[in-house]
């Protein structure tokens, strides 16, 4: 018999970084997801950049072209897809096809799996930041921030909103029915999030109770925490509270994040058994 | 017949690997499980058989920590299944009866994956080997036939050198050339002491396999006993069968010797031993026809197997 304890921390952390591997591997194997969820934000910016590239974003005496206009909101989008959507539609999928069933009877930590799904939407969103970052640079001349302070600001924002995003998409993966339907149920959620957040329109441009509601939820945060890096200074003003206010940003992510943990804590199970 | 494994020091002595008392099991107002008990030793192979809807799954995924039980008492090496921990999920290897996942990695990334879960873990080639998947190690799962994708699921099983094996259904969509593969991997299991719970519909399986055999119909536990046992010594009697006139004739005789050489050179001579199935056919047949008195006295004549297929169907 053995005497490593299954329950260890280190196991636990050990079987993790094999979930995360496993994870990113079949993730790059599934077409639709790659293309729905990783490469979306991408062509996103690259329609935008290339429909708008007569207009002028900026002011009357200082240019600001489309696609360093969208590149934060499409980093933004990059942080729910990555995290919400694809988490939700892909744990109600292994709900509903067995594989969950599967590991209730190995003896997987259930926090090796979440480690797993939270590190491989980490280095998934990692990467697609990288393309975005990469496409805006080069194809489209985006001057990008040489201040550290702006990429330090750039790596919280961006962390604590895939963190946040991926726990919601845990939360969020109880909600279809079945695997079947979750595309149905989970895209028009985030959908609606992203057009209500600035992420496709201006969000200084929408009626204020619209705003009201969108602060509400942490996308809008995220994409305004992205403003503050990617923008010049003189889009600060037009901001809902006249700043890019980051405390704002971090408290309501925040929250979000703790709240997810907690429904995912007291809802996530292998399996529904009957009562 | 029974074997132990020769390195396990005396573990036919210890308590039993499973031991159920009184397993009840009701959804809703129907009940699945009625009163199930039965051991089963260490090394020992138990086959558990009976119709569809009879209970069977409900009895294993129980055992296995899926369901919980509404009355009677399980012990599952030494722990209470519905509260199993890691620790114990560690020592068991679950062949579920549905395989359902499309996945997107190869057989041979899926069983070292799931090797890493597990502290004493077999080699990854060999089971590869002992499935008989050498040729599709490099295939991803969800390219695989049925019958491959089934062998999968049976060398994950095996994977972490289980102390306890559950095969629900395990040769389901194999050829007959795979399903004599892997009665021989049974086999192999066996010689190494695993202790077996098999549900099949294949009676020859469960003869081949199988050490000591319960029957289940409509929740209740109908006979128990060595494979060549089963149904009693009378359900063995012989047949002696031949032809006379061009009509066939049938004998039950414990003394078909003597019946033959009375009977001289009839046309289609044949002494017959009913098997396995003949015998379990015969057993349900008679649960069934007793069931069905039962049924008409107390529950206006509602067939029992279609609500037992719908409650399994429901929360599996």
């Amino acid at each position: 018999m053995t005497t490593i304890s299954m329950t260890s921390p280190a196991r636990t952390l050990r079987l993790g970084a094999s979930r995360i591997v496993y994870e990113v591997r079949s993730y790059f194997r599934q077409g639709d997801t790659v293309f729905f969820t990783f490469l979306f934000p991408v062509v996103m910016l690259t329609i935008f950049s290339v429909a708008f590239s007569e207009q002028n974003f900026g002011t009357d005496n200082k240019s600001l072209t489309a696609a360093a206009f969208y590149l934060p909101g499409m980093l933004a989008a990059g942080l729910l897809l990555s995290g919400l959507q694809n988490l939700a539609v892909d744990i109600a999928g292994e709900k509903s096809d067995g594989t969950l069933k599967r590991f209730a009877g190995t003896p997987l930590p259930v926090l090796s799996y979440f480690i797993g799904k939270i590190g491989g939407a980490f280095v998934t969103a990692v990467l697609q930041a990288i393309v975005l970052l990469l496409v805006a640079r080069f194809a489209f001349g985006v001057d990008l921030p040489t201040e550290p302070g702006n990429w330090l600001t750039f790596a919280w924002v961006f962390t604590l909103g895939v963190g946040t995003s991926a726990i919601l998409g845990i939360a969020l993966s109880a909600l279809p029915r079945s695997g079947k339907s979750a595309t149905a149920v989970i895209i028009p959620i985030a959908l609606v999030l992203q057009f209500i957040s600035g992420v496709y329109l201006a969000f200084s441009q929408l009626p204020e109770w619209l705003q009201n509601f969108a602060s509400v939820f942490p996308l809008k945060w995220m994409a305004q925490g992205m403003r503050s890096v990617f923008l010049p200074n003189y889009f600060e003003a037009a901001e809902v509270s006249g700043e890019w206010n980051l405390a704002g940003v971090a408290i309501v992510t925040s929250i979000w994040l703790v709240a997810g943990l907690l429904v995912t804590r007291l809802t996530f199970r292998w399996i529904r058994k009957d009562s | 017949m029974h074997r132990c494994g020769d390195g396990q020091n005396g573990h036919m002595t210890s308590q039993p690997v499973v031991s159920v008392r009184d397993l009840r099991k009701n959804y809703g107002t129907f009940t699945a499980l009625d009163g199930v008990s039965f051991d089963i030793h260490r090394g020992e192979t138990f086959a558990l058989l009976g119709p569809n809807g009879a209970g069977k799954s409900t009895t294993i995924e129980i055992l296995e920590g899926y369901r919980d039980r509404s009355g009677g008492s399980a012990i599952v090496l030494g722990v209470d299944p519905g509260k199993g921990g890691l620790d114990w999920k560690a020592r068991l290897g679950i062949v579920l009866q549905s395989t359902g996942e499309s996945g997107a990695v190869t057989v041979r990334e899926q069983l070292t994956h799931f090797a890493g879960y597990y502290p004493n873990a077999r080699d990854v080639d060999e089971v590869i080997a002992a499935v008989g998947l050498e040729d599709k190690q490099k295939t991803l799962i969800r390219k695989l036939s049925g019958g491959q994708r089934r062998r999968v699921d049976v060398a994950l099983g095996i994977i972490g050198r289980p102390e306890l094996l559950f095969l629900d259904e395990p040769t389901t969509g194999f050829d007959p050339e795979a399903r004599r593969q892997f009665w021989q991997l049974i086999e192999r299991l066996k010689s190494e002491g695993t202790t077996i719970l098999l549900t099949t519909h294949y009676l020859d399986e469960a003869a081949q396999l199988g050490d000591r055999a319960g029957v289940i119909a409509g929740g209740k536990l109908i006979d128990i006993g060595r494979i060549d046992e089963i149904g009693g010594a009378d359900a063995r009697v012989p047949v002696v069968r031949w032809y006379q006139n061009g009509v066939l004739h049938e004998q039950r005789t414990t003394t078909p010797g003597a019946v033959v050489a009375a009977l001289g050179e009839p046309e289609g001579l044949e002494v017959v031993r009913p098997s396995l199935e003949d015998i379990y056919l015969e057993l349900v047949r008679e649960h069934d026809a007793g069931d069905t008195r039962e049924t008409r006295e107390t529950r206006d004549g509602t067939d029992e197997t279609d609500t037992a297929d719908e409650a399994e169907g429901a929360t599996a």
